[in-house]
Protein backbone atom coordinates (compact mmCIF):
# COMPACT_ATOMS: atom_id res chain seq x y z
CA UNK A 1 0.00 0.00 0.00
CA UNK A 2 2.59 2.30 1.62
CA UNK A 3 1.33 5.50 -0.26
CA UNK A 4 1.80 8.82 0.35
CA UNK A 5 2.51 10.18 4.31
CA UNK A 6 -1.11 10.94 5.80
CA UNK A 7 -1.32 14.90 5.75
CA UNK A 8 -1.24 16.71 9.15
CA UNK A 9 -5.32 16.82 10.08
CA UNK A 10 -5.62 12.69 8.81
CA UNK A 11 -2.53 12.12 11.28
CA UNK A 12 -4.35 14.36 14.31
CA UNK A 13 -7.48 12.59 13.56
CA UNK A 14 -6.24 9.33 12.89
CA UNK A 15 -7.71 8.49 10.06
CA UNK A 16 -7.10 7.32 6.49
CA UNK A 17 -5.69 10.05 4.20
CA UNK A 18 -7.46 9.66 1.05
CA UNK A 19 -6.21 10.76 -2.42
CA UNK A 20 -8.63 13.04 -2.26
CA UNK A 21 -8.24 14.22 1.35
CA UNK A 22 -10.21 18.03 1.43
CA UNK A 23 -7.60 19.18 3.45
CA UNK A 24 -4.36 17.22 2.34
CA UNK A 25 -3.22 20.14 0.03
CA UNK A 26 -3.39 22.46 3.07
CA UNK A 27 -2.46 21.40 5.75
CA UNK A 28 1.36 19.38 5.14
CA UNK A 29 2.22 16.85 7.38
CA UNK A 30 5.48 18.94 8.49
CA UNK A 31 3.40 21.72 10.32
CA UNK A 32 1.05 19.43 12.61
CA UNK A 33 0.42 23.11 14.77
CA UNK A 34 -1.31 24.55 11.74
CA UNK A 35 -4.73 22.21 11.94
CA UNK A 36 -4.40 21.76 15.20
CA UNK A 37 -5.60 25.20 16.02
CA UNK A 38 -8.10 25.80 13.66
CA UNK A 39 -9.62 21.98 14.72
CA UNK A 40 -9.41 23.41 18.68
CA UNK A 41 -11.10 26.13 17.31
CA UNK A 42 -13.37 25.43 14.46
CA UNK A 43 -13.46 21.81 14.12
CA UNK A 44 -12.38 19.70 11.42
CA UNK A 45 -15.86 19.29 10.41
CA UNK A 46 -17.17 22.53 10.01
CA UNK A 47 -13.20 23.26 8.17
CA UNK A 48 -14.05 20.58 5.83
CA UNK A 49 -17.85 21.89 5.39
CA UNK A 50 -16.29 25.07 4.51
CA UNK A 51 -13.55 24.33 1.88
CA UNK A 52 -15.90 22.27 0.63
CA UNK A 53 -18.55 25.21 -0.23
CA UNK A 54 -15.63 27.49 -1.68
CA UNK A 55 -14.57 26.78 -5.29
CA UNK A 56 -10.81 24.97 -5.78
CA UNK A 57 -8.96 28.11 -6.59
CA UNK A 58 -10.37 29.68 -3.08
CA UNK A 59 -9.67 27.47 -0.65
CA UNK A 60 -5.90 28.60 0.19
CA UNK A 61 -7.07 31.92 0.89
CA UNK A 62 -9.67 30.61 3.03
CA UNK A 63 -7.34 28.31 4.68
CA UNK A 64 -5.23 31.09 5.32
CA UNK A 65 -7.64 33.58 6.88
CA UNK A 66 -9.34 30.27 9.01
CA UNK A 67 -5.75 29.74 10.63
CA UNK A 68 -5.16 33.98 10.83
CA UNK A 69 -8.42 34.13 12.92
CA UNK A 70 -7.80 30.98 14.74
CA UNK A 71 -4.97 31.98 15.82
CA UNK A 72 -6.34 35.16 17.27
CA UNK A 73 -8.66 33.60 18.99
CA UNK A 74 -6.55 31.74 21.13
CA UNK A 75 -4.23 34.52 21.95
CA UNK A 76 -7.11 36.62 22.71
CA UNK A 77 -10.01 34.58 23.73
CA UNK A 78 -12.73 37.18 24.27
CA UNK A 79 -11.99 39.52 21.42
CA UNK A 80 -10.21 37.31 18.83
CA UNK A 81 -9.68 39.31 15.57
CA UNK A 82 -12.53 41.57 16.48
CA UNK A 83 -9.53 43.22 19.26
CA UNK A 84 -6.96 43.90 16.34
CA UNK A 85 -10.48 45.16 14.24
CA UNK A 86 -11.24 47.45 17.16
CA UNK A 87 -7.93 48.52 17.67
CA UNK A 88 -7.58 49.64 13.77
CA UNK A 89 -10.17 51.37 13.78
CA UNK A 90 -9.00 53.36 16.22
CA UNK A 91 -5.79 54.55 14.19
CA UNK A 92 -8.22 55.47 11.30
CA UNK A 93 -10.20 57.66 13.57
CA UNK A 94 -7.28 59.02 14.90
CA UNK A 95 -5.26 59.52 11.29
CA UNK A 96 -8.69 61.03 10.06
CA UNK A 97 -7.99 63.84 12.92
CA UNK A 98 -4.82 64.60 12.47
CA UNK A 99 -5.38 64.79 8.69
CA UNK A 100 -8.03 67.52 9.18
CA UNK A 101 -5.97 69.02 11.93
CA UNK A 102 -3.13 69.35 9.25
CA UNK A 103 -4.91 70.56 6.55
CA UNK A 104 -6.58 73.18 8.68
CA UNK A 105 -3.33 74.37 9.37
CA UNK A 106 -2.11 74.81 5.73
CA UNK A 107 -5.44 77.10 5.66
CA UNK A 108 -4.38 78.75 8.48
CA UNK A 109 -1.10 79.83 7.07
CA UNK A 110 -1.95 80.76 3.69
CA UNK A 111 -5.05 83.27 5.44
CA UNK A 112 -1.80 84.96 7.56
CA UNK A 113 0.06 85.35 4.35
CA UNK A 114 -2.64 86.95 1.71
CA UNK A 115 -5.33 88.37 4.34
CA UNK A 116 -8.38 87.96 1.98
CA UNK A 117 -10.17 90.16 4.62
CA UNK A 118 -9.07 93.56 5.14
CA UNK A 119 -7.91 94.35 8.54
CA UNK A 120 -9.77 97.52 9.10
CA UNK A 121 -8.64 100.64 11.09
CA UNK A 122 -10.14 100.44 14.32
CA UNK A 123 -9.18 101.58 18.05
CA UNK A 124 -9.19 98.27 19.31
CA UNK A 125 -7.67 97.91 22.36
CA UNK A 126 -6.87 94.19 22.05
CA UNK A 127 -4.30 92.56 19.92
CA UNK A 128 -5.03 92.63 16.22
CA UNK A 129 -4.84 88.99 16.10
CA UNK A 130 -8.75 89.82 17.35
CA UNK A 131 -10.29 89.83 14.28
CA UNK A 132 -8.09 86.89 12.43
CA UNK A 133 -9.48 84.26 15.19
CA UNK A 134 -13.01 85.51 15.03
CA UNK A 135 -13.24 84.75 11.03
CA UNK A 136 -11.31 81.87 11.26
CA UNK A 137 -14.03 79.36 12.52
CA UNK A 138 -16.25 79.56 9.09
CA UNK A 139 -12.54 79.34 7.06
CA UNK A 140 -12.02 75.51 9.18
CA UNK A 141 -15.93 74.42 8.26
CA UNK A 142 -15.27 74.88 4.65
CA UNK A 143 -12.13 72.82 4.87
CA UNK A 144 -13.29 69.95 7.11
CA UNK A 145 -16.42 69.78 4.44
CA UNK A 146 -13.89 69.37 1.55
CA UNK A 147 -11.54 67.12 3.11
CA UNK A 148 -10.54 64.37 1.32
CA UNK A 149 -10.25 62.15 4.58
CA UNK A 150 -14.31 61.64 4.22
CA UNK A 151 -13.56 58.93 1.82
CA UNK A 152 -12.08 56.93 4.82
CA UNK A 153 -15.22 57.68 7.18
CA UNK A 154 -17.44 57.26 4.36
CA UNK A 155 -16.29 53.57 3.94
CA UNK A 156 -16.89 53.34 7.87
CA UNK A 157 -20.92 54.41 8.25
CA UNK A 158 -20.84 50.90 9.60
CA UNK A 159 -19.39 52.52 12.97
CA UNK A 160 -20.01 50.33 15.84
CA UNK A 161 -19.28 46.72 15.40
CA UNK A 162 -21.99 45.41 17.00
CA UNK A 163 -24.99 47.85 15.77
CA UNK A 164 -26.40 45.77 13.41
CA UNK A 165 -26.81 42.70 12.16
CA UNK A 166 -24.72 41.95 8.78
CA UNK A 167 -26.47 38.57 8.06
CA UNK A 168 -30.08 39.23 7.49
CA UNK B 1 -39.29 18.33 34.55
CA UNK B 2 -41.93 19.92 32.02
CA UNK B 3 -41.82 23.19 32.95
CA UNK B 4 -37.96 23.45 31.95
CA UNK B 5 -39.18 21.62 29.11
CA UNK B 6 -41.55 23.82 27.80
CA UNK B 7 -40.33 27.28 29.34
CA UNK B 8 -37.82 29.59 27.50
CA UNK B 9 -35.52 27.06 26.72
CA UNK B 10 -32.22 29.19 25.12
CA UNK B 11 -32.24 29.76 21.65
CA UNK B 12 -29.37 27.00 21.49
CA UNK B 13 -31.08 24.57 23.46
CA UNK B 14 -34.06 25.13 20.81
CA UNK B 15 -32.14 25.15 18.01
CA UNK B 16 -29.85 21.69 19.37
CA UNK B 17 -33.42 20.05 20.43
CA UNK B 18 -32.81 19.51 24.06
CA UNK B 19 -33.28 20.49 27.80
CA UNK B 20 -32.14 23.77 28.55
CA UNK B 21 -30.74 23.24 32.35
CA UNK B 22 -30.81 26.17 34.44
CA UNK B 23 -26.94 26.71 34.15
CA UNK B 24 -27.07 25.96 30.87
CA UNK B 25 -24.00 27.67 29.68
CA UNK B 26 -25.73 29.30 26.30
CA UNK B 27 -28.56 30.81 27.76
CA UNK B 28 -27.68 34.29 29.28
CA UNK B 29 -26.38 34.50 25.29
CA UNK B 30 -28.38 33.15 23.20
CA UNK B 31 -31.80 34.30 24.04
CA UNK B 32 -34.81 32.45 22.52
CA UNK B 33 -35.94 35.35 20.87
CA UNK B 34 -32.90 35.52 18.77
CA UNK B 35 -32.80 32.03 16.97
CA UNK B 36 -30.61 33.40 13.94
CA UNK B 37 -28.16 34.44 16.42
CA UNK B 38 -27.22 31.06 17.29
CA UNK B 39 -27.73 29.25 14.40
CA UNK B 40 -24.96 31.99 12.90
CA UNK B 41 -22.31 30.74 15.20
CA UNK B 42 -23.33 27.04 15.27
CA UNK B 43 -22.90 27.30 11.62
CA UNK B 44 -19.15 28.26 11.91
CA UNK B 45 -18.05 26.96 15.16
CA UNK B 46 -20.38 24.19 16.30
CA UNK B 47 -21.84 24.09 19.09
CA UNK B 48 -19.69 22.37 21.36
CA UNK B 49 -16.48 24.33 20.40
CA UNK B 50 -18.75 27.67 21.33
CA UNK B 51 -19.72 25.86 24.30
CA UNK B 52 -15.96 25.14 25.26
CA UNK B 53 -14.93 28.60 24.78
CA UNK B 54 -17.31 30.08 26.82
CA UNK B 55 -16.82 27.63 29.62
CA UNK B 56 -12.91 28.43 29.58
CA UNK B 57 -13.47 32.17 30.48
CA UNK B 58 -14.68 33.76 33.61
CA UNK B 59 -18.42 34.47 33.72
CA UNK B 60 -17.86 38.46 33.21
CA UNK B 61 -16.26 38.19 29.72
CA UNK B 62 -18.84 35.51 28.27
CA UNK B 63 -20.90 38.24 27.10
CA UNK B 64 -18.25 40.03 25.35
CA UNK B 65 -16.54 36.32 23.92
CA UNK B 66 -20.66 35.83 22.56
CA UNK B 67 -21.07 39.20 20.77
CA UNK B 68 -17.46 38.69 19.14
CA UNK B 69 -17.62 34.87 18.13
CA UNK B 70 -21.34 36.29 16.92
CA UNK B 71 -19.96 39.03 14.58
CA UNK B 72 -17.07 36.69 13.38
CA UNK B 73 -19.18 34.16 12.47
CA UNK B 74 -21.56 36.58 10.48
CA UNK B 75 -18.57 37.57 8.91
CA UNK B 76 -17.62 34.45 7.35
CA UNK B 77 -20.59 33.47 6.38
CA UNK B 78 -20.82 36.78 4.44
CA UNK B 79 -17.42 36.41 2.97
CA UNK B 80 -16.47 32.36 2.91
CA UNK B 81 -13.22 33.05 1.82
CA UNK B 82 -11.66 36.15 4.24
CA UNK B 83 -13.82 36.19 7.11
CA UNK B 84 -13.31 39.35 9.07
CA UNK B 85 -9.52 38.82 8.32
CA UNK B 86 -10.82 40.53 4.97
CA UNK B 87 -11.81 43.57 7.28
CA UNK B 88 -8.44 44.04 8.51
CA UNK B 89 -6.80 43.63 5.07
CA UNK B 90 -8.80 46.39 4.01
CA UNK B 91 -7.99 48.50 7.22
CA UNK B 92 -4.60 48.00 6.96
CA UNK B 93 -4.53 49.25 3.59
CA UNK B 94 -6.68 52.65 4.92
CA UNK B 95 -4.38 53.28 7.41
CA UNK B 96 -1.71 53.22 4.94
CA UNK B 97 -2.86 55.21 2.59
CA UNK B 98 -4.42 57.68 5.44
CA UNK B 99 -0.27 57.97 6.56
CA UNK B 100 0.90 58.55 3.28
CA UNK B 101 -1.77 61.49 2.84
CA UNK B 102 -0.76 62.99 6.13
CA UNK B 103 2.59 62.54 5.68
CA UNK B 104 2.55 64.60 2.13
CA UNK B 105 0.20 67.74 3.96
CA UNK B 106 2.37 67.91 6.70
CA UNK B 107 5.10 68.07 4.34
CA UNK B 108 3.33 70.73 2.42
CA UNK B 109 3.40 72.42 6.20
CA UNK B 110 7.16 72.50 6.53
CA UNK B 111 7.59 73.76 2.70
CA UNK B 112 5.10 76.56 3.32
CA UNK B 113 6.53 77.58 6.86
CA UNK B 114 9.87 77.05 5.33
CA UNK B 115 8.84 79.98 2.51
CA UNK B 116 6.85 82.03 5.09
CA UNK B 117 9.82 82.10 7.00
CA UNK B 118 12.70 83.01 4.35
CA UNK B 119 10.38 85.48 3.07
CA UNK B 120 10.10 86.99 6.62
CA UNK B 121 13.63 87.19 7.15
CA UNK B 122 14.71 88.52 3.90
CA UNK B 123 12.34 91.21 4.77
CA UNK B 124 13.69 91.83 8.03
CA UNK B 125 16.85 91.77 6.08
CA UNK B 126 15.96 94.60 3.91
CA UNK B 127 14.54 96.56 7.08
CA UNK B 128 17.83 96.23 8.55
CA UNK B 129 19.84 97.36 5.40
CA UNK B 130 18.03 100.36 5.29
CA UNK B 131 18.24 101.15 8.67
CA UNK B 132 21.84 100.66 8.79
CA UNK B 133 22.29 103.25 5.77
CA UNK B 134 19.72 105.71 7.99
CA UNK B 135 22.26 105.39 10.60
CA UNK B 136 25.03 106.03 8.37
CA UNK B 137 24.19 109.71 8.01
Amino acid sequence: MGGNSPCASCKLLRRRCAKDCIFAPFFPSDDPHKFAIVHKVFGASNVSKMLQELPVHQRADAVSSLVYEANARVRDPVYGCVGAISYLQNQVSQLQMQLAVAQAEILCIQMQQEPAIPTPQIDVPDEKSFLLQHNLPQYLNYASSTTSSNVISDSFKRDSLFSHDMVS
Amino acid sequence: DYLSMNSSRCAACKYLRKRCPSECIFSPYFPPNNPQRFACVHRIYGASNIGRMLQQLPVYLRAEAADCLYYEAQCRIENPVYGCVGMISTLHQQIFSAQEQLAKVQAEIALINNAYTQQESSQFQQLDGLLSNLNNF
